[in-house]
């Protein structure tokens, strides 16, 4: 299939629209991303036609609703390749993923004086749930510092690690430098000491091909709304062998084998994980979108927003005053940058008079953003859909934007 | 001159700008002229919190009326300031309190007001009004 940026925009009705009277410029996908109409529809037509709980009911509803949520868990397990579809889990999104295996792996695995190790560029998600599950635990929380240019320090990372660290938490891509961390090798170097590693693909997912078995990641976390599917649905793929040994997070329906007061005995996987009515009509979404990116292709999709990403740092390398946080060799599509002198929230307010949507601030990663002693930065991020037009209006936009404030 | 006079004279000024562009020119003048504040008073005690642009804000008290200083890290914030300082500062804690501020809705800079704005403007009101209202409470003491 060609890649044809303007036939794909149409899918998603969202775009064609202006804000404060000037054609939506959205570089805010590393926030979340839109849905296209297939996302769309697929909700309204499930709650229109097949609503129903599932896995309890013997009517025809509740089969069919079953059959579906159960299918989109087989299309998540082929979309990461993983080897069995009880290793899929369905939360909310990362954070929950995150939340799940620090608190249930905590319970089991992490003593007091043992250490969690994780890096410098997290994001707010896989800092405060590893804290909270030291503090628990009576164990300590280490970190891998980040270089300058916003890179891991690997020779940190190999002395950090020692026979105390119990499992490794770390991102697949930064959401504040848009680094793309070297997590299969990471990995490799873990497990030569038999050390678990969570990752956090919550920005790798929708931008380059994911194989958990390749990376062998222990846990792989991401949210369905940064893929082009709803908030609201997230998955947590866990290698069979960990799920097993770790408790339940919650309790609840769906859960359970058996009840009684005495004893409760879990369900089997992946239900143990799943505790209570799950969001069936998002998940139901979440295939959708699934089907979408492999429909267009991954590897399409992951060429055209570097061609973007190049094109964005070239043109902000060339306005005066301004700096790229975040340099590494190997990035995704999401730029942070400053202004010398003009503050992010004063850029972004104007941008956001000309129609254009970025972030500004610390993007949920506050110690990455005292590491550079900066405050905040401005971030333009990248899907599918934009256009080398868009980074045109942008840089148009900032030069205007700058002049407004000399 | 009273808070509603003050605020109508603002009113007034926005008028003018027909373009918002001319609008946020204005809003940048006006926060490069906010008066500076003392150093002493940029201090993590009289930071508000407003995760994106700092804002620190002091209140002093003279003659029966409440003066404001404040800054912040960001010039839009600091033009929004200046504007609220000039309604506010040399009013008494009554007239401060009652206060609505319908001006800044008026003259069409509400969205940085929206307590979902994180730029410390909607923390700040709420400071400029429990000062007043601690130094109220404070000299109805006496
Ligand atoms: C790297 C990273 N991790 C975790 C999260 C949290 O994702 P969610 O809010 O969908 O749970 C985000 C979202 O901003 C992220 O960018």
């Amino acid at each position: 299939m060609i890649f044809d940026v303007q036939k794909l925009r149409v899918d998603f009705p969202i775009l064609n629209q202006q804000v404060h009277g000037k054609p939506l410029v959205y570089f805010d996908n590393a926030a979340t991303t839109q849905k296209p109409n297939d996302v769309i529809g697929s909700i309204s037509d499930y709650y229109n036609t097949y609503n129903s709980n599932i896995h309890r009911g013997v009517h025809f509803l509740s089969q069919k609703a079953t059959n579906a949520y159960e299918s989109v868990r087989d299309t998540v397990r082929k979309f990461i390749n993983a080897e069995h579809r009880h290793e899929i889990i369905f939360t909310r999104g990362t954070t929950e993923s995150i939340n799940l295996i620090a608190t249930s792996f905590g319970k089991k695995f992490l003593k007091p004086g043992d250490e969690v190790l994780i890096s410098w560029m997290e994001h707010h998600s896989n800092i405060v749930p590893w804290q909270m599950a030291c503090e628990e635990r009576g164990a300590l929380l280490k970190v891998i510092p980040v270089s300058d240019k916003g890179d891991i320090e690997t020779d940190s990372y190999l002395k950090l690690l020692n026979e105390k660290t119990k499992i490794v938490a770390i991102t697949h891509v930064s959401n504040a430098l848009g680094t793309i961390v070297p997590v299969k090798e990471m990995i490799a170097t873990a497990h030569s000491r038999n050390i678990p590693v969570l990752v956090d693909g919550a920005q790798a997912i929708s931008h380059q091909q994911v194989d958990v078995r390749d990376l062998d990641a222990d846990f792989y976390c991401f949210s369905g709304h940064k893929m082009y599917a709803p908030m609201g649905i997230g998955i947590l793929y866990g290698k069979e062998k960990w799920l097993e040994e770790m408790p339940p997070y919650q309790g609840g329906g769906e859960m359970i084998q058996d009840v009684s007061f005495v004893r409760t005995t879990y369900n089997e996987l992946p239900f143990k994980f799943e505790a209570g009515t799950p969001n069936v009509g998002d998940a139901i979404g979440l295939e959708k979108a699934i089907n979408y990116i492999l429909s267009i292709g991954m590897k399409e999709i992951a060429k055209h927003e570097h061609e973007l990403l190049t094109y964005a740092t070239e043109e902000l390398k060339r306005i005066n005053g301004i700096r790229i946080i975040g340099n590494s060799d190997n990035k995704a599509a999401v730029i942070s940058f400053i202004h010398e002198t003009i503050h992010p929230y004063d850029i972004g307010t104007i941008l956001d008079q000309l129609g254009i949507a970025i972030r500004t601030g610390n993007h949920c990663a506050q110690p990455l953003m005292d590491r550079y002693g900066i405050q905040g930065t401005m971030r333009a991020s990248f899907a599918l859909y934009n256009t080398k037009t868009e980074i045109d209006i942008l840089y148009n936009s900032l030069l205007r934007t700058i002049k407004m404030f000399s | 001159m009273s808070i509603r006079d003050l605020e109508e004279q603002i009113v007034g000024e926005f008028m003018v700008f027909d373009d918002w562009m001319d609008k946020y020119n204005h809003i940048i003048e006006m926060g490069k002229d906010l008066p500076k504040i003392e150093d002493k008073f940029k201090i993590d005690n009289n930071l508000i919190p407003g995760c994106q642009s700092r804002v620190w804000l002091h209140a002093g008290f003279e003659e029966g009326k409440v003066f404001f200083y404040a800054d912040s890290d960001a010039v839009i914030t600091k033009g929004i300031i200046n504007l609220l300082i000039r309604v506010l500062s040399g009013q008494t804690p009554d007239e401060i309190l009652d206060s609505k501020l319908e001006f800044i809705d008026r003259i069409g800079l509400k969205e940085h007001l929206s307590p979902t704005r994180s730029n410390g403007l909607t923390s700040m009101i709420k400071q400029m009004k429990l000062y007043a209202l601690v130094i109220k409470t404070k000299n109805g003491e006496n």
